[in-house]
């Protein structure tokens, strides 16, 4: 018994559970929380090399699962997000007696599958097997976006089926050229030639789809904004992780002999773009949950910020452990920011910023949850975001990107604008509005993850570490000598 | 003579497309496309890849063109027009070139990757650790067992995603009919289904079991036994069952379920998805009866959707 394979077994035996027992299939998260957490731990714990090949068998055919830093930070991260949302829902997705809906019955499943389907993402290397991995978290992303607006979800669906083609097209290819679809062995074998290029192209470009990096946001406002409040909580702080993680192994690990510089730059400019489209549309929305999603575009544009950077470092770690972090932070801080908004605008019965005047006095733990993943997300000490921007911004004053640096800046000043403005409206007024008390694990939900986002940033050096176990080597001296570099 | 039919097949193939892709009229537009499919699976089968031929001619040619018969009676059952207006010319023109560029940069680099056996050496070599003769059986049920078992997964998914889209007061009722509303239509279909429904439990039980040396297998046999399904809810012959029913939840998750059963067990015994020495065969033949049971009732109820307050057939 391994964790590789039971953080894969675990939720899909939850899956099914939760389909046999039906109408009491909400009960299964008590089970499945400490179950997982705990197989999280004992991950996190394994040895460096921890790897095995399913079945045994061998490669180039064989599927190899292993332990290395983006799934030791990763599918923690992941379940302390699916715990969270899954207490929080269990209130909300619950078949009541005489009105049943579909809704209760079908977000459980679809909340392992996704589980199951992210934690097989990130331990995986066959570039196949992830495809697989898509499908399984595209699919319950789609049914969950579609629980909040059926045209967003068929837009979600429809964009989210060509990206997973394209990826797919990407993976046949290699599989005619190289004989495998293994990214360890891919890494050996890859030659610059057409095929690989090609393949490369329609993969990055099919998850870039995927995980919404500008211009190919478009589908990402609507379907976050309007699913219910664990659904968007899922959708932004996990889905859209799977397919960066996806480019970040084809990248740096796969063809990190094969793509050039001006690729990278190509991805961090679009990233540098996410970062300032999407603080600026977020400064424009009037409804707090639009505010969040736009807040999601900007966020994932740090992620490839970091790629021209991870690979112009004289030392790669520094900036490969900033976008790890980032990633974890922004897991978390984003789950607990749409949690908190879920709370509060029920509570208001609105949907708007300006409806949440006074809600500071009657409510404070879910503004202080509010509150805590906005410090985060902005990058204020001390907290997982400030580690993960002070990191990027170092390495980026250190290569001498200026344009880098100072986008880094002016977003982090523009994330401070659109995420403090529902905060001041929250704590402004005289007069606090009367609220329906909320179950108190509602309530603690989005506080914990919040709290741990900010926590994040005490435990730098611990994080850094992880994420050293698959950082790229550093550069020791030249670079083979490759034709057309 | 083999060059003539392939020549006389790609033309056929490409004339199919064209009507169907020209057709004004939704229904005849459906009936070449499902000629086109079945097309594809006899070129299919002249590559063959006889089990890509069955799937393309059971998936893409019969469920979707069930599929979109179906959508067809429900827009028309909802008032909504059916045809699709005339598209802009430079919007034609535009994605024309698209695809065409693209289809030209894929030709070449499908055509510079140089031919050779690729993994099938290695298959062959390992074939023998199994105890089953068909590669393909060998592929999806041992080496790469675990892509088909998280696959198994996404299907048993995609239904509780389409159940998701239930209205509220249509939960836990079952789909809405797919009864013929036409009395003619009806006794035809009726008697049809009948005698197809027997005929696809023994035709699907007889595909799994050739599966372990010959073209077949779970997806096959699966997917006859949807629409064995399929034929005789269209001609009354069996109900739909509602979605907690709970023989039908088991036997939705069976395939899942023993696959993941006997994944752990092989964990438990050393290596997740490694079968035993001496009893891949068993267990493997085993994991594809569950597998063809759930998929046969998955697949059909994909076609039905989800739960509906209606009684509407077709």
């Amino acid at each position: 018994m391994s964790p590789l394979d039971l953080l894969v077994a675990a939720p899909l035996a939850f899956m099914v559970a939760s389909l046999v027992v039906g109408r009491g299939g909400r009960w299964l998260i008590l089970a499945a929380s400490p179950a997982m957490l705990a197989l999280s731990a004992w991950l996190v714990a394994l040895p460096p090399d921890a790897a095995h090949l399913v079945g045994d068998w061998e490669l180039p055919l064989g599927i190899l699962l292993r332990a290395d830093g983006v799934a030791r930070l990763l599918v923690p991260a992941t379940s302390l997000c699916f715990v969270a949302v899954g207490l929080y829902a269990w209130h909300e997705f619950s078949p009541k007696s005489g009105r049943e809906t579909a809704r209760a019955h079908t977000f459980w499943p679809l909340l392992y599958l996704m589980w199951g389907g992210s934690n097989a993402g990130y331990l995986t290397t066959d570039l196949f097997n992830l495809y697989v991995t898509i499908e399984m978290v595209s699919l319950a992303a789609v049914a969950m976006a579609a629980m909040g607006s059926l045209a967003a979800g068929l837009q979600y669906f429809l964009i989210a089926l060509v990206g997973s083609l394209a990826y797919l097209l990407g993976v046949a290819l290699l599989a005619a050229h190289y004989d495998t679809v293994d990214a360890t062995l891919l890494a050996i074998h890859a030659r610059p030639d057409l095929p690989t290029l090609l393949a490369i192209t329609v993969m990055t470009a099919g998850l870039l789809v995927k995980t919404a990096l500008f211009p190919l946001h478009g589908w990402l406002p609507p379907a976050h904004a309007a699913a219910p409040a664990p659904a968007s909580a899922l959708l932004s702080a996990v889905v859209v992780k799977l397919g960066f993680v996806i480019i970040l192994r084809l990248w740096f690990e796969a063809f990190a002999e094969v793509v050039r510089p001006a690729a990278m730059h190509l991805l961090g400019g679009m990233g540098a773009l996410a970062i300032l489209y999407g603080s600026i549309q977020a400064i424009r929305q009037e409804r707090l949950k639009s505010l969040v999603a736009y807040s999601t575009v900007a966020q994932l544009g740090y992620l490839f910020l970091a790629f021209p950077l991870i690979s112009n470092a004289p030392n790669p770690a520094e900036p490969w452990a900033a976008v790890l972090v980032h990633a974890v932070a922004h897991m978390l801080a984003k789950a607990a920011m749409f949690l908190a908004a879920g709370l509060m605008l029920k509570a208001v019965a609105g949907e708007r910023i300006s409806d949440l005047a006074g809600l500071a006095r009657a409510m404070p733990l879910s503004v202080t949850a509010f509150a805590l993943a906005a410090i985060s997300l902005t990058g204020l000490p001390p907290s997982g975001g400030f580690t993960a921007k002070f990191l990027l911004l170092h390495a980026a004053i250190e290569q001498g990107s200026v344009v880098y640096a100072a986008v880094l800046v002016i977003g982090g000043l523009l994330g401070a604008v659109y995420l403090f403005r529902p905060l001041s409206v929250a704590c402004s007024g005289s007069a606090a509005p009367v609220v329906k008390a909320e179950a108190p694990l509602r309530v603690a939900a989005p506080l914990a993850l919040a709290a741990l986002a900010v926590a994040l940033g005490f435990a730098g050096m611990m994080l850094i570490e992880l994420s050293s176990l698959s950082a790229p080597p550093a550069a020791a001296g030249p670079l083979p000598a490759e034709p057309g570099r | 003579m083999t060059s003539a039919f392939e020549l006389i097949l790609c033309l056929m193939i490409l004339g199919t497309a064209c009507v169907a892709l020209f057709m004004r009229d939704f229904l005849a537009a459906v009936a070449f496309f499902v000629v086109f499919g079945n097309l594809m699976g006899l070129a299919w089968l002249t590559l063959g890849a006889v089990n890509v031929a069955l799937a393309e001619i059971a998936i893409g040619a019969g469920v979707t063109g069930v599929l979109l018969v179906l959508s067809r009676s429900r827009l028309l059952a909802l008032g909504e027009e059916i045809s699709c207006g005339p598209a802009k010319p430079w919007l034609r023109l535009g994605a024309a070139a698209a695809c065409s560029v693209f289809t030209a940069v894929l030709a070449a680099a499908v055509l510079s990757i140089a031919p050779d056996d690729g993994l099938a050496p290695v298959i062959d070599g390992l074939m023998p650790l199994i105890g089953v003769e068909n590669p393909v059986t060998g592929v999806l049920l041992a080496f790469r067992a675990y892509d088909t078992l998280l696959e198994s997964f996404v299907l048993l998914g995609a239904l509780v995603a389409i159940w998701s889209l239930a209205a509220p007061a249509a939960w836990p009722r079952a789909p809405a009919a797919l009864r013929m509303t036409d009395p003619a239509a009806l006794n035809v279909a009726g008697s049809f289904g009948r005698l197809l429904l027997p005929v696809a439990l023994v035709m699907a039980a007889y595909l799994v079991w050739v599966g372990s040396d010959d073209p077949g297998g779970a997806f096959q046999g699966g997917t006859v036994l949807a629409g064995g399904f399929l034929f005789a809810a269209m001609g009354g012959a069996i109900g739909l069952p509602r979605s907690d029913n709970s023989a039908l939840r088991w036997s939705l998750v069976a395939g899942p379920l023993v696959f993941l059963a006997i994944g752990l067990a092989g964990a438990a015994l050393g290596r997740f998805l490694a079968y035993p020495e001496g009893t891949a065969k068993a267990l493997i033949v085993t994991i594809e009866y569950s597998l063809a049971l759930s998929i046969g009732v998955t697949l059909a109820l994909l076609v039905a959707g989800p739960p509906a307050t209606t009684e509407t057939g077709l």
